[in-house]
C-alpha cells in the first residue's frame, strides 16, 4: 500500500475512533442520568480516543519510513554474491543506483550483469514486502491504540486533563520546531564560514577594505587572487538602509500618528489598508521603478545643480526601499498608538495640553516598545533587501559613504557568489557563507540595542 | 471605537435605561417632569453659569435644556441614576466632550464672563482654569514627581526646577500625599495604591491652579477607607477651589456638598441645598431616587 494511501486511511480510522469514543460516552452517561454525570465532556471522551488511535499509529509509521529504506539497501548488497561486491563506498552507491534503475525498469534487466538484475528483482520483492509490512503494523497499532482508549473510557475518567496535556504538548513541540530550526540554519552557516575562513584569514575577512572575489577555477587558470575584504559591503548595506530609513521612519511615525490620533474613522478605515498595499507590492517591481523612474530623475536633478551622479546609486535604490518599508513602521506604529488608553489621552487633554503635546509626551512614550518594534522590523527588511540594490544600486563594491555613487550590499554579493557555474568549495563560493553569517550577527545586535533602548525609555502603563 | 463606547454609556437608549423607563411609567404620569426645575439653580455671582444646555449624539439628544448655576468656593453634587446625563453634562465645564466627534452641544455656558464654546475661545487655556478628575485612577506611567509636573510644565508655571520642586511639592501636600510620597517621588505613579493614584490625579490636576475642579465620579473605583480620605480632601479643596462633583453614592453627595442637582434622563429635576434635596426633596422622582425606589 502507498503511504499516502495509508495516511488516508489513517484518517479516517481517527474519525472511527473519535466517533466510537464519542457514542461510547453518551452510552455510559445514559443509565447516570445525562452527560452531567461524566467526568469530562463526551468531547474530551471521544479526542482522547482518537488520540490513542493517532499518536501511536503515526509514531511508529515515521520511525519505519526513517529507517526502511536504509534496512532495505543493507539486506539487498548483502544479497550480492562476493564477486560482484563493490571494493569502496563511491563504487557501492553507484552498483545500488544501478540496481535502483533496473528495479524501477528505466534501465532493461538484459543491459546489466545476472547478479545486478537478481539484486533489483530482490529489492522489488523487498519494497513490496516493505510497504505490506508497515500498511498491517500501522493499522494494527491504530485499531489497538483504539480499542485500549475505547475500553479505558469511564465516568470517572479525567479524559478532560489528558486531551489538556497532549494539546500543551503539541503547542511546545511546534515552538521547539521554529526554534530548532534557527539553530540549524545557524550551525550550517557556521560550519561553512568555518571552511571559509580557513581559506582566507578572519582578519582579511572582517577590515579588508577592497572586495573582489575573483579566484581561478582550474589551477591552470590566469587569475588575480581574489580579496575578500567585506567592509566595503558592509559600507553599502548600512549606507543604503540608512538612506531606506531615514525616509521611512519619519514618514510612517507620522503618517501612523495621523491615522490613530486625528483621522475621521471614514478616512481611516480607507487608508490603512492602502498603506499596506505598499507592502504587497513585489520588490522586483520596486527595484525597476527605482532602477527606470527614480534613478534617471535623481541624476537629471543631480545634473543640473552640477553634481555628478552615477547612473545607478545609493540614494534612488535607498529612496525607493524607504517607500517599501513605510507599512512596516506606520502599520505597527498605529496598532500600538491606538492601543493606548483612553484615560491616559483623557487626563492629558483635561491638564490642557493640545492634542501633539499629549502625543508627544503621554502617547508615544507609552507606544514606545511597539514603535520600536516596527522600526526594527523595517531596518531588518532594509538590510535583507536585494532585488531593488541589484537593479538601482549596482554590484561595484565601492567604498564610499556618497549617496550618489553606486555601491553594492551584501545580500547582493551573496546572490552573485551562489549564481552561476560554481565550484562548491572555493573561497568564492565560501564567502557568501560568510558574509551570511555576519549579516546574521548584525541584525542580532541591531535586535539586542533595540531591546535595551526599550527597556531603558518605555513607560508601562497598567 | 472609544466615540461608540462612550455613546453607549452616555446616551439614553442602553439596555439599562430601557427597564427605567418602564419602571418610570408604572409612576405617577402627571408629574413626570416640571417645566422648570424645581429648588433653587441659580446663585448670586456664581463662578460658572448654565443656561439652557442641550446635548446631542448624533441624532440623540442626552441633556434636555439644562440651567444652573454654580457658585464660587461651592461643592455642588450631580447626582441621578445611571445614562442620566450627569457625566455629560460635566464634560461639557471643561469642553472634554470635544474629544468625541459626533457630540454637539448648544446653550449657553459661562465661566464668570467667559462663553465656554466661544470661537475664538483657546481650549487649552479654559482647560487650566477647568480641571478634571477622572472616574478611573488615570496617573501618566511617568514617575510622581513628572506626574504632577506635567501640566506646570506645558503651561510653562515655572521657569526654574526651583519653582517646579515648589509647585509639586505643595501639590502634593494639598492632596494629602506628600507624606506617603515624598522619599520615593521619582519611582512610577503606576505603582501606588488605587486611592493613592487618585490623590496623585487630584494633585496633577490642582498643579496648574485651575478656579474649578470638575470630579467624575472621583471615588467609584476606591475602598471604604481611600473614599474616606479623598472626601475629606475635597472638604479642603473647597475653601480654595470650585468643585463639581459627579457621584452615585447618595452618602457622599450628603457628606461633601453644598448644593445638589438630580438630573433624570437628561433633565435637571431639582436643585437644591443638600439638606434640603435629602430630607426635604420636592418633587416625586427626586424622592423616588433618594428613597432607593430606583437608580
Amino acid at each position: 500500500m502507498q503511504t499516502g494511501n495509508l495516511l488516508l486511511l489513517l484518517v479516517v480510522m481517527i474519525a472511527g475512533a473519535y466517533y466510537l469514543g464519542h457514542r461510547r460516552s453518551f452510552a455510559l452517561a445514559r443509565p447516570l442520568g445525562g452527560i452531567r454525570h461524566l467526568h469530562s465532556l463526551p468531547f474530551y471522551y471521544a479526542m482522547r480516543t482518537a488520540i490513542w488511535c493517532a499518536i501511536p499509529a503515526l509514531a511508529i509509521l515515521g520511525a519505519w519510513l526513517a529507517f526502511d529504506d536504509t534496512l532495505i539497501r543493507v539486506m539487498v548488497m548483502d544479497s550480492l554474491p562476493a564477486a560482484s561486491f563493490p571494493a569502496d563506498a563511491s563504487s557501492a552507491n553507484l552498483l545500488l543506483n544501478q540496481i535502483g534503475n533496473v528495479a524501477s525498469g528505466a534501465i532493461a534487466s538484459s543491459e546489466v550483469s545476472p547478479a545486478v538484475a537478481a539484486a533489483a528483482e530482490k529489492l522489488n520483492n523487498l519494497r513490496e514486502l516493505n510497504s505490506m509490512a508497515v500498511a498491517v503494523v500501522v493499522i494494527v497499532v491504530a485499531m489497538l491504540g483504539t480499542a485500549w482508549g475505547w475500553v479505558k473510557i469511564s465516568p470517572q475518567m479525567r479524559a478532560r486533563q489528558q486531551v489538556e496535556k497532549v494539546l500543551q504538548t503539541l503547542f511546545m513541540l511546534s515552538a521547539t520546531i521554529a526554534i530548532l530550526t534557527t539553530v540549524g540554519i545557524l550551525m550550517s552557516v557556521m560550519f561553512e564560514s568555518i571552511r571559509f575562513f580557513g581559506k582566507v584569514p578572519a582578519t582579511d575577512f572582517l577590515f579588508g577594505l577592497q572586495w573582489s572575489p575573483q579566484t581561478a577555477l582550474r589551477a591552470d587558470q590566469v587569475a588575480s587572487e581574489g580579496a575578500f575584504g567585506a567592509i566595503p559591503l558592509f559600507m553599502g548595506t548600512l549606507l543604503i538602509s540608512a538612506i531606506a530609513l531615514l525616509v521611512a521612519v519619519p514618514v510612517g511615525l507620522m503618517s501612523a500618528i495621523y491615522l490613530a490620533e486625528y483621522a475621521p474613522a471614514r478616512v481611516r478605515s480607507f487608508a490603512k489598508p492602502a498603506l499596506e498595499v505598499l507592502a504587497g507590492v513585489p520588490t522586483v517591481v520596486y527595484g525597476f521603478f527605482a532602477a527606470l523612474t527614480v534613478a534617471p530623475v535623481i541624476r537629471q536633478l543631480g545634473e543640473s545643480i552640477g553634481l555628478n551622479v552615477a547612473s545607478e546609486s545609493a540614494l534612488a535604490a535607498g529612496l525607493v526601499m524607504g517607500v517599501m518599508i513605510i507599512p512596516f513602521v506606520s502599520s505597527l506604529a498605529d496598532d500600538v498608538i491606538t492601543a493606548v488608553p483612553q484615560a491616559l489621552r483623557d487626563a492629558s487633554l483635561g491638564l490642557g495640553a493640545t492634542r501633539s503635546e499629549t502625543i508627544k509626551k503621554v502617547i508615544f512614550p507609552a507606544a514606545l516598545p511597539g514603535i520600536m518594534g516596527g522600526i526594527l522590523l523595517a531596518a531588518s527588511r532594509a538590510i535583507g533587501e536585494t532585488m531593488i540594490v541589484v537593479m538601482a544600486a549596482g554590484l561595484a563594491a565601492n567604498m564610499t559613504v556618497n549617496p550618489l555613487e553606486a555601491v553594492t550590499t551584501v545580500t547582493v554579493q551573496i546572490v552573485t557568489l551562489l549564481t552561476g557555474d560554481q565550484e562548491f568549495d572555493s573561497a568564492k563560493t565560501l564567502a557568501a557563507f560568510a558574509l551570511g553569517l555576519m549579516l546574521f550577527i548584525t541584525t542580532l545586535l541591531l535586535n539586542v540595542v533595540a531591546l535595551h533602548i526599550v527597556k531603558k525609555y518605555r513607560e508601562q502603563y497598567d | 471605537m472609544d466615540t461608540a463606547e462612550k455613546f453607549d454609556e452616555k446616551t439614553p437608549g442602553s439596555d439599562k435605561l430601557a427597564g427605567q423607563i418602564e419602571g418610570e411609567q408604572a409612576m405617577d404620569n402627571t408629574t413626570r417632569y416640571p417645566d422648570q426645575t424645581i429648588g433653587t439653580p441659580f446663585v448670586d455671582s456664581p463662578k460658572m453659569r448654565m443656561r439652557d444646555v442641550d446635548v446631542f449624539y448624533g441624532d440623540k439628544q442626552a441633556i434636555h435644556g439644562v440651567s444652573l448655576d454654580i457658585g464660587k468656593n461651592e461643592v455642588v453634587a450631580l447626582i441621578g441614576p445611571s445614562g442620566c446625563g450627569k457625566s455629560t453634562f460635566l464634560r461639557c465645564l471643561n469642553r472634554m466632550n470635544d474629544t468625541i466627534d459626533i457630540c454637539q452641544v448648544k446653550g449657553n455656558l459661562h465661566l464668570e464672563d467667559q462663553d465656554l464654546y466661544d470661537p475664538k475661545l483657546d481650549v487649552v487655556e479654559l482647560r487650566a482654569r477647568v480641571g478634571m478628575v477622572f472616574q478611573k485612577p488615570n496617573p501618566f506611567p511617568k514617575s510622581i514627581y513628572d506626574n504632577v509636573a506635567y501640566g506646570p510644565r506645558i503651561h510653562g508655571l515655572a521657569n526654574k526646577k526651583y519653582d517646579l520642586d515648589e509647585i509639586v511639592e505643595t501639590s502634593l501636600r494639598k492632596a494629602g500625599l506628600w507624606d506617603e510620597v515624598k522619599d520615593r517621588l521619582h519611582s512610577p505613579g503606576t505603582g501606588l495604591s488605587g486611592g493613592q493614584q487618585q490623590r496623585l490625579c487630584i494633585a496633577r490636576t490642582i498643579a496648574v491652579s485651575p478656579e474649578v475642579v470638575l470630579m467624575d465620579e472621583p471615588c467609584s473605583a476606591l475602598d471604604p477607607i481611600a473614599t474616606a480620605k479623598i472626601e475629606e480632601l475635597i472638604a479642603e479643596l473647597s475653601e480654595s477651589y470650585t468643585i463639581a462633583i459627579v457621584t452615585h453614592s447618595m452618602q457622599q453627595a450628603a457628606r461633601v456638598s453644598n448644593r445638589t442637582a438630580y438630573f433624570h434622563l437628561g433633565r435637571l429635576v431639582e436643585m437644591n441645598d443638600t439638606e434640603t434635596v435629602f430630607t426635604k426633596p420636592e418633587h416625586d422622582l427626586t424622592e423616588a431616587y433618594i428613597t432607593g425606589r430606583f437608580g
